[in-house]
């Protein structure tokens, strides 16, 4: 340390509030900042890389296939994996199907659930609130580079199979055996439909991740206890004996999204999984911005 | 222990949580009982076996199983009207329960009964017939109008409606025929003409000439035969009682009620093994035409005892008919007569198709929900005479796909202002073309093709592995693909060739909807059976047949095709024995397809999209003014400057801080920090230094108390935080960024411009040379928090404010950083260092504040504090008498405190005259030190025990 500090120079300049020059509240933690902040993160890198992979393991995969026909669980919408290799559209639906469930859920969770807390665990966030940055702001920030690191996911997910698959199978109408064959261009608008859709449903995760992530400073912590409570929710969702309760749980309406595929579009579970999904983000969002703005940083 | 709870457990139970944990759980619990408590029961039942006479002369008697609904409230003075609520064929009272409740729940006085020949009800099966069946239903309504409960038109003719499905559904038309004391019925799923229906032949012969259902006269005859009681269900609305061996297994039989055993409490027929408990004549008639697979005429007239055609012109009471598309038993056509013959009399009609029926069960939530409505409107209206006239609208559902969430079927409704028939309200004709083909009839009708599995129609409508035609047995003529959707509602026609050596033949035409992968469909199963007669051997001069094919409700998609199919087997159906082969050919002219074009019916989808619609603008609406309030709470926010404390750095009043636990982490600090000071804020661990600092970053809310800095009051996310610069608690960095990527995400962060950053000088601070290249991960302790001063030296900030710096430095650091402090509270600049180590802050500091347990203990300049103080530790031979000898001096006082030594206090007395005085006294001095006031309240402190107070 032989620093010298010769060019110090007089401060001032300070605003009305007492602010030093150049700050404003609603300048801190600009939108880029804080989305190069993730993008230089490895899990985020590995997450996203993960999305472009998975599709192209499924398409080798899929070169593996010997023909041995056998049935894949019953199901009238099993059969879309019977269809994955009729085309582009419908191999991008079968990579949706499979991941929609499970991985996407890990994925969004993990880009909401660890935001805050790994800044409180690596002790940086005490310094971004010092600098200061809005409380508000600065979950606002968060939540919506999280939520574009999510989009951005699924969109990579989807876009990667369309490309591969449409490369490997062709570009053909989107087939199911719930309807009829979908043409091409209108499948795209379906196939849209139903990333909007997962989008929304998702959104259920990234609340209850996002809420976990502010009251607590483990990241694992805060994305495990989000996945963990969505496969109870899952589970919750089979046992037929809740009756009328399972409407209310957050995944009753994660499959909704199959009834776009049918024609005419079946809107009614989506209508309703978009209420619900609505419901329970603005909830765990709005108990998350609470629960943010009054808490004591003390890590 | 006195205290039952562990203070951990007591902390965490303040009494806002345990106020809002007992608000969530209440919340929840009421939630889940409010689901799942049971619907409150608003009648009461009475059960009985009412025995009524009936037969040809009225004289013989049945003891029929009854169980009667009465609402709450109904009584002699508050008279209700009734429903008498017939089951479908193999049920009993008990499989129309759900629909008796329903209708209970209504208002109505609900009798539901077992049919004689059924349950434990006495008697035989006769078939609905009008001496039987259709007479102690009679006999039931004078037992309605005899009960002081029900309402009365007249003596002895109670207000009644007659609701029923299937065998039911025969007996409400029946019994309204025979007996105008009926107000209205709702007859479902049930047939025109029985013969017509078990024996049909769709190129509009007789059933003489029909062929022989076989697979659901099998279950139906069965079924009787075993008195089993069939699944329970939906009999009311839908009527599925026909037995279901694919659904539901086989019927159960009653204990001690096989095939051959009489009824319960009356086995007054002798049983005949072959008959079970039909009545001879109808089993003779079934065990002909089974035998044969052709009816004779007397078979014919039997049948056309139990059916609604031939007294169709007697019915007077408005009738509600419902029937269901996917029914390969009794199929739309059945109703359809049913409707022409009613409304000939003028008679109200209104029909209403769904997607169930004997193959489909109930249907979707949406048809059930439709059809209940429809039933109450029209009770309401014809038998308790309140609410508007009903609409005779027809009203009819399209499968159109698979629920995604409960994988049952989804049907959407729709409706038009007439009833159009099954012929429909237009027609699409569509050409369809093939050669002639050749098909064999295989001997005994096997193999057979299957069209149709009895109670799995709906399944066979979407999966075409059901529907298998057998090669070499049938012909195919198919259309060009069509140009545009269809929406069939109706009965399809087609035209067809036949020849046949022998003159005779027995086809099954069907219509298939192809799609363009060669998928074909066969709309819920439904095959047209014709049976053909004076053919010629050559097909070139055979005559066209017009074959009416049964009615479908189907939307055929742009591009599919159409398939007629002619086929020489069907298993459900009798065909003859021998070996055949015929010769088939389009019969010219095109295949019709009626339509009906009727507006959706909107369902409940239409009130949660407006829900969603509304959600969104709630959730607009309320972000605005969540965001408007605190703009407004913002701008509100005192910016005006404290004048007393305006130009100085930092300035602690009365801080206060208690955790929600009750822990008091500072009581009450209260200090300054003016410009070019460097002050040390110097406590032992736990003292509430760090709790100051926080509070100070803004990181924590105070209890009480305030901060001015530069006179702007300071409370979390305070603008003129961004003047200050700060090491709190250790350093906090991206590890997998390098120092300088750190120090540059930071800035950015704070939104300034990058000119006011000064990197350069904050790096050379720092002093990591080229390690500023490397991830913080890797980074060791010392260098952390190199870094992290250089962090909080950023922008220069006017205060510095560091907890122990030197943490994790050498001593050639610890004496630079002393330099750099110094040199950095120049220019109206202050720093304010924490540290818990005495030398640290006389080393680096200008002034400072000593903490203990939340208190303020000393504070001055450091020179004042570190300056000599009048007290001198005195290390002697003999404490004893040296304490004599200073006790003597005037104004030398002893203090108490000291270990092994004596500390003195001078008081203005000179040490050199007190060593005299005491060597004088002959007590030897072995060590004289002057001890400074620091370190006096220093050790004072440390003195106390610190130990469990925490970290503050």
């Amino acid at each position: 340390m032989s620093g010298s500090l010769q060019s110090a120079e007089r401060p001032g300049g300070a605003s009305a509030a007492g602010a030093a020059s150049g700050y404003r509240p609603s300048a801190t933690l600009p939108f880029l900042a804080e989305f190069r902040r993730q993008a230089s993160r490895r899990r985020t890198q590995l997450a996203l890389g993960f999305m472009v992979l998975l599709p192209l393991i499924i398409l080798i995969s899929f070169q593996f296939d010997t023909g041995d026909d056998d049935d894949n669980g019953g199901g009238e919408f099993a059969s879309l994996i019977d269809l994955a290799t009729s085309g582009g559209l419908n191999f991008t639906l079968f990579s949706i199907f499979v991941s929609a469930s499970f991985l996407l859920v890990v994925v969004v969770a993990l880009f909401c659930g660890d935001t805050v807390a790994s800044e409180a665990s690596w002790g940086s966030l005490r310094y971004l609130l010092a600098v200061p940055v809005p409380r508000a702001r600065l979950l606002a920030v968060k939540l919506l580079v999280a939520l574009t690191y999510s989009a951005l996911a699924l969109l990579l997910l989807a876009g990667t199979a369309l490309l591969a698959g449409t490369l490997r199978y062709g570009w053909s109408p989107l087939r199911s055996t719930v309807a009829a064959q979908i043409p091409a261009g209108e499948g795209l608008l379906r196939l849209l439909a139903v990333l909007g859709y997962l989008a929304v449903v998702l959104l259920v995760v990234a609340g209850l991740a996002f809420l976990l992530s502010v009251t607590t400073d483990a990241a694992l912590g805060a994305v495990g206890g989000a996945v963990l409570l969505w496969i109870l929710s899952s589970i919750l969702d089979q046992i037929t004996a809740l009756g009328a309760l399972r409407a209310f749980l957050p995944t009753h309406y994660a499959n909704a999204w199959l009834g776009l595929l049918s024609t005419p579009v079946q809107t009614d579970g989506v209508v309703r999984g978009c209420i619900s999904a609505i419901c329970y983000a603005t909830l765990f969002w709005g108990l998350a911005f609470w629960r943010f703005t009054r808490k004591d940083v003390t890590s | 222990m006195p205290s039952p709870l562990p203070a951990r457990l007591r902390r965490a139970l303040t009494r806002r949580r345990v106020v809002a944990a007992t608000a969530v759980t209440a919340l929840l619990a009421g939630a889940v009982v409010w689901a799942v408590w049971p619907d409150q029961q608003n009648f009461r039942t009475e059960s009985r076996v009412l025995t009524v006479l009936s037969g040809p002369a009225g004289a013989e008697p049945v003891a029929l199983d009854t169980t009667f609904y009465l609402p709450d409230g109904a009584s002699a003075g508050r008279k209700v009207p009734a429903v008498l609520l017939a089951h479908g064929f193999g049920g009993s009272k008990e499989s129309v329960r759900a629909d008796a409740e329903d209708l209970a729940g209504l208002g109505y006085a609900v009798l539901a009964y077992t049919a004689r020949g059924f349950g434990r009800s006495g008697g035989q099966i006769h078939l609905d017939d009008p001496d039987h069946e259709v007479r102690d239903a009679q006999r039931l309504l004078d037992w309605l109008a005899a009960r002081p409960e029900v309402r009365t038109d007249a003596a002895g003719d109670p207000r009644v409606g007659v609701v029923g499905g299937s065998y039911g559904g025969a007996l409400a038309l029946l019994l309204a025929a025979q007996d105008q004391r009926v107000d209205a019925i709702v007859p479902m799923i049930t047939w025109h003409d029985l013969a017509g229906a078990l024996l049909p032949e769709s190129s509009g012969r007789s059933p003489v000439d029909g062929v022989f259902k076989k697979g659901w006269a099998g279950i139906f005859f069965g079924n009787g035969g075993s008195a089993g009681s069939g699944p329970a269900g939906l009999a009311g609305a839908t009527g599925n009682e026909e037995g279901a061996p694919v659904s539901a297994g086989p019927p159960s039989p009653a204990p001690g009620a096989g095939p051959g055993t009489g009824p319960d409490g009356g086995p007054a027929f002798a049983a005949d093994p072959s008959c079970g408990r039909f009545a001879p004549d109808v089993c003779a008639a079934y065990l002909r035409i089974a035998t044969t697979g052709r009816a004779d005429p007397e078979a014919v007239a039997r049948l056309g005892r139990s059916s609604p055609a031939g007294v169709l012109g007697r019915i007077k009471a408005p009738t509600l008919l419902v029937q269901g598309t996917a029914d390969t038993l009794f199929p739309l056509a059945e109703a359809d007569a049913n409707a022409r013959g009613i409304a000939a009399n003028g008679t109200p009609v209104r029909v209403a198709w769904y997607t169930g029926g004997h193959d489909g069960g109930k249907g979707p939530r949406t048809d059930s929900d439709r059809l209940k409505f429809l039933t109450a409107q029209w009770l309401d209206h014809y038998v308790r005479g309140e609410g508007d006239v009903p609409e005779r609208s027809f009203t009819w559902s399209r499968t159109t796909g698979f629920d995604a969430l409960d994988r049952g079927l989804v049907a959407t409704g729709y409706r038009v202002a007439d009833y159009p028939g099954t012929g429909g309200t237009a027609r699409r004709s569509v050409e369809v073309t093939g050669p002639v083909q050749s098909i064999a009839n295989p001997p005994n009708g096997n193999p057979a093709a299957i069209s149709s599995v009895p109670f799995a129609g709906a399944l066979s409508s979407f999966l075409s592995g059901v529907a298998g035609d057998l090669p070499g047995q049938h012909a195919r003529f198919e259309s060009a693909p069509l140009p545009e959707a269809v929406d069939v509602v109706g009965s399809p026609t087609v035209r067809i060739r036949a020849a046949s050596p022998t003159g005779a033949a027995v086809l099954f035409v069907k219509l298939y909807d192809v799609n363009p992968e060669g998928a074909a469909t066969l709309p819920d199963g439904l095959v047209a059976p014709v049976r053909l007669t004076g053919l010629p051997a050559d097909v070139a001069t055979a005559q066209p047949v017009t074959v009416t094919l049964p009615a479908i409700v189907r939307r055929i998609e742009a591009g599919h095709r159409l398939r007629i199919v002619v086929a020489t087997s069907d298993q459900g159906y009798a065909t003859p024995a021998e070996p055949t082969v015929y010769t088939v050919a389009p019969g010219g002219g095109p295949v019709t397809l009626p339509t009906v074009d009727g507006e959706p019916i909107a369902t409940s989808a239409a009130v949660w999209r407006w829900v969603l619609v509304g959600l969104l603008a709630a959730i607009m609406v309320g972000l605005v003014v969540v965001v408007a309030v605190v703009r407004r709470r913002h701008r509100r926010h005192d910016t005006s400057v404290h004048p007393q404390y305006a130009g100085i750095p930092l300035a602690v009043r009365n801080l206060r801080k208690e955790y929600a636990d009750g822990f008091v982490a500072v009581s009450n600090v209260d200090f300054e920090v003016y410009p070019g000071q460097v002050v040390g804020l110097l406590g032992p661990n736990g003292a509430g230094k760090t709790t100051t600092l926080r509070v100070l970053m803004g990181l924590t809310q105070p209890t009480a108390g305030e901060i001015y800095v530069f006179g702007h009051r300071l409370v979390p996310g305070s603008p003129v935080l961004s003047r200050i610069g700060a090491l709190v608690e250790g350093p906090g960095f991206l590890p997998h960024l390098s120092g300088l990527e750190n120090l540059k995400a930071y800035w950015r962060a704070t939104g300034r411009p990058e000119a006011d950053a000064h990197f350069e000088q904050a790096l050379e601070i720092a002093g990591l040379g080229a390690s500023v290249h490397r991830r913080t991960r890797n980074y060791s302790h010392g260098m952390r928090q190199r870094l992290a001063i250089a962090q909080a030296m950023l922008g220069l900030p006017e205060l510095l404010v560091l907890d122990e710096p030197t943490d994790g430095l050498d001593p050639p650091q610890i004496a630079e950083m002393r330099r750099v402090l110094q040199r950095y509270a120049t220019d109206g600049r202050a720093v304010l260092v924490s540290s818990h180590l005495l030398a640290e802050v006389e080393q680096t500091c200008t002034h400072a504040v000593v903490v203990n347990k939340g208190r303020i203990v000393a504070s001055g300049p450091v020179e004042e504090i570190v300056g000599e103080s009048p007290s001198v530790l005195f290390d002697v031979s003999d404490p004893q008498a040296a304490r004599a000898v200073l006790d003597r001096l005037t104004g030398v006082r002893v203090l108490p405190d000291g270990d092994g030594g004596l500390v003195v206090d001078t008081n203005g007395t000179a040490r050199s005259e007190v060593v005299a005085e005491l060597v004088r006294a002959g007590v030897g001095v072995d060590r004289v030190v002057p001890r400074r006031r620091l370190e006096d309240a220093f050790l004072a402190l440390v003195g106390e025990n610190s130990r469990g107070s925490g970290d503050r």
